[in-house]
């Protein structure tokens, strides 16, 4: 995309998208950004109001009013780094630059936060080569070099202790594309801007693919083809021996993709294989070839049959009960490729280059796999989806469902929210959408002050077990005080994993009889609607809650509690 | 190329970049008298002139342009030096 193509799309309608307002605070010109972020957004269906801090005038800018009356959802500061090394030449104490930079953003960032609540998009500083004492400047603590790096590293500390700080890594994304695509020096001296028109679009990119992680659309699953994307070769005629994978031919390229594919599985991606073959040709290098890095442990559903691939991703999706829209689907064959984006257009499925040996850095280019959190269920997951695909064929087994519920054994954990399980509850407001009834959107700064809002809010956290394993965290309520007598329910979100438990029987007796213990006569429920939680459009009703206006009250005094198959874990 | 020629190309790449096919650029055209070509839109016209021509103008001559006869000029002397 060029900048002629921002220009065009900012023409169009953005009416029905959802609306996001950015604030940018920075040192230098950011016109061209502010144009690049809104056009990119349109992209993702966002409509990004940007707002443009009078520029170089950051310490004004805070100090008054009309940022704090924009009350931006995202507040991006970025310094550039032709700035940083200006102040830093002029710095008398060059030892404690770095020190003294930080301490500065974290009061911008305080300053700020007193005043409103907004997400931090804190910019990192691109790599140099030192301008004074070159390749010399790592033994050099005063050199800037050594000093940008410092606070690049302490940038990434305090967002590591900070969850309202979020950064954007452009020295990354300056690496990829190079000094000389990034820095148009003319563009400086004119009219301070610090980077060329095409790579301010790549930034823009960067940073609306932060802010789009917040709004619940982040990829959860990967599908893989085989021949020639996870090996070269086509195993049905070539056999395993003559796979290219490992050391044989251009196996390397392939090793590559599976060394990613295996990492992103640790992060929490979850992994499917969607392949023409015979199932028993398909399965045979995971079970025997010596090279290859991902096993049949690693891939959480496994298709391979000679049917359309549309109709197995559908069929992947069922299984793992997720969204389209959080799918990315690798091929190399183009055919394939456009048939999957015709009849299932939700499904980022990515282009791919000719030559295998191109794949991956054409695809880490793209960044598919952002995201905003990362928790101990991340890590788990293909553990309990796996779990999952045993219930599944257990169900089979038992001609009742009460029956197939009671041998599940299932125990649950209640609690208020804790410093360990807020980030998974701010993650999983952010993410659900189906089993969402008023889909609020939290950050872990959010879901802190709520839940030491003891005065007006009382949480909950449920995690389930059964026999299979654990399900992790899947239930949240956010019991909103309205007055002496009235408890509203102003977040219920479940876990799809555990859609037909019983779980929301079980999670409204403890709502009722909490409201029940602490005298409160109704507990006052609402839906609405959007794209995508009819699932739970009649949920009140189904829990006999009697329908008033919009709104679906629940009376404590006679509420009897529901029937269901989960014990209350003993822990607690 | 001539400077009719360079003009009438230059014509083409602002008539794509500012998205407007009305404009009929003269010699003695300049920004004030074109809807949309402002500073903000001079650096993207002049980033598309560059890439067009394969030349690489000073800042010296980004900030001389008085007109556009005046840039064509200087891409003439650029193509010619080549």
């Amino acid at each position: 995309m060029d900048f002629k193509q921002i220009k065009v799309i900012l023409k169009k309608d953005f009416t029905g998208f959802k609306k996001v307002k950015v604030a940018i605070l920075a040192d230098s010109s950011t016109q061209y950004l502010t144009q690049a972020i809104r056009g990119i957004g349109y992209n993702r269906k966002l409509d990004i109001e940007v707002w443009e801090a009078e520029y170089d005038a950051i310490d004004l800018v805070i100090s008054g009013y009309q940022l704090y009356d924009f009350k931006p959802d995202f507040t991006i500061i970025f310094l550039s780094v032709q700035k940083l090394r200006t102040k830093f030449y002029k710095s008398d104490s060059s030892q404690d630059f770095a020190e003294s930079i930080l301490a500065y953003l974290k009061n911008i960032s305080s300053i700020i936060s007193s005043n409103i609540k907004t997400n931090f998009l804190i910019i990192n500083f691109p790599d140099i080569l030192d301008p004074v004492f070159g390749n010399y400047s790592g033994k050099v603590i005063s050199s800037f070099s050594y000093q940008q790096k410092k606070i690049n590293l302490n940038l990434m500390h305090w967002a590591q202790s900070d969850t309202s700080i979020s950064l954007i890594d452009l020295c990354g994304l300056h690496a990829m594309h190079g000094n000389a695509n990034t820095i148009d020096a003319r563009l400086y001296i004119s009219s301070d801007s610090v980077f060329s028109l095409d790579f301010t679009i790549n930034m823009a990119n960067n940073i609306v693919q932060v802010i789009d992680t917040y709004t619940g659309r982040s990829k959860k699953c990967l599908i893989l083809d085989l021949d020639n994307t996870l090996w070269g070769g086509i195993i049905g005629d070539d056999g395993l021996e003559n796979i290219r994978i490992g050391d044989l031919g251009i196996g390397k390229a392939f090793t590559e993709i599976q060394l990613w594919a295996k990492a992103l599985k640790d992060r929490g991606i979850v992994l499917a294989v969607c392949s023409k073959n015979d199932e028993a040709n398909a399965r045979e290098p995971f079970d025997k070839h010596p090279d290859m890095l991902l096993r049949a442990e690693d891939i959480t559903v496994f298709v391979a049959n000679w049917s359309n691939k549309h109709d197995n991703i559908k069929y992947i999706q069922s299984v793992l009960n997720i969204g389209f829209d959080s799918m990315v689907f690798i091929d190399d064959s183009s055919f394939e490729r456009n048939m999957v984006r015709t009849y299932l257009p939700e499904v980022n499925v990515p282009e791919l280059p000719d030559d295998p040996a191109e794949y991956l850095a054409f695809l880490n280019g793209l960044n598919l796999f952002e995201t905003n959190a990362y928790t101990k269920e991340d890590k788990e997951r293909t553990q309990l989806y796996k779990a999952e695909v045993l219930r599944n064929e257990a169900i089979k087994e038992y001609t009742s469902e009460a029956d197939f519920l009671k041998s599940l054994d299932m125990v649950c954990e209640v609690e208020p929210f804790t410093s360990f399980t807020i980030p998974r509850v701010a993650q999983l407001t952010q993410r659900s959408n189906q089993f969402n009834l008023l889909t609020k959107r939290y950050t872990e700064e959010d879901v802190k002050r709520m839940t030491e809002d003891y005065a007006k809010y009382h949480t909950f956290s449920f995690a389930l077990a059964d026999k299979y394993g654990s399900h992790g965290l899947v239930g949240i309520i956010i019991l909103e005080k309205k007055d002496d007598k009235i408890m509203f329910i102003d977040t219920w979100i479940m876990s799809c994993r555990v859609l037909k438990r019983g779980l929301e029987q079980f999670v409204l007796n403890e709502i009722m009889q909490f409201a029940k213990h602490h005298k409160f006569e109704k507990v006052i429920g609402e839906y609405i609607e959007t794209k995508k939680n009819g699932m739970v459009r009649d949920h009140y009703k189904n829990l006999g809650f009697t329908p008033h206006g919009k709104l679906w009250y629940c009376n404590t005094m006679n509420y009897e509690s529901k029937k269901c198959h989960i014990k209350k874990s003993d822990k607690l | 190329m001539n400077t009719n020629e360079i003009l009438s190309e230059c014509n083409k790449i602002f008539i794509d970049q500012l998205d407007n096919p009305a404009i009929a650029l003269k010699r003695e055209t300049t920004a004030a008298t074109v809807d949309e070509w402002d500073s903000l839109t001079h650096i993207q016209l002049v980033v598309a002139v560059e890439k067009h021509f394969k030349i690489r103008f000073t800042t010296a001559e980004i900030q001389g342009f008085i007109n556009v006869g005046a840039m064509c000029d200087t891409i003439e002397a650029k193509l010619n030096s080549k």
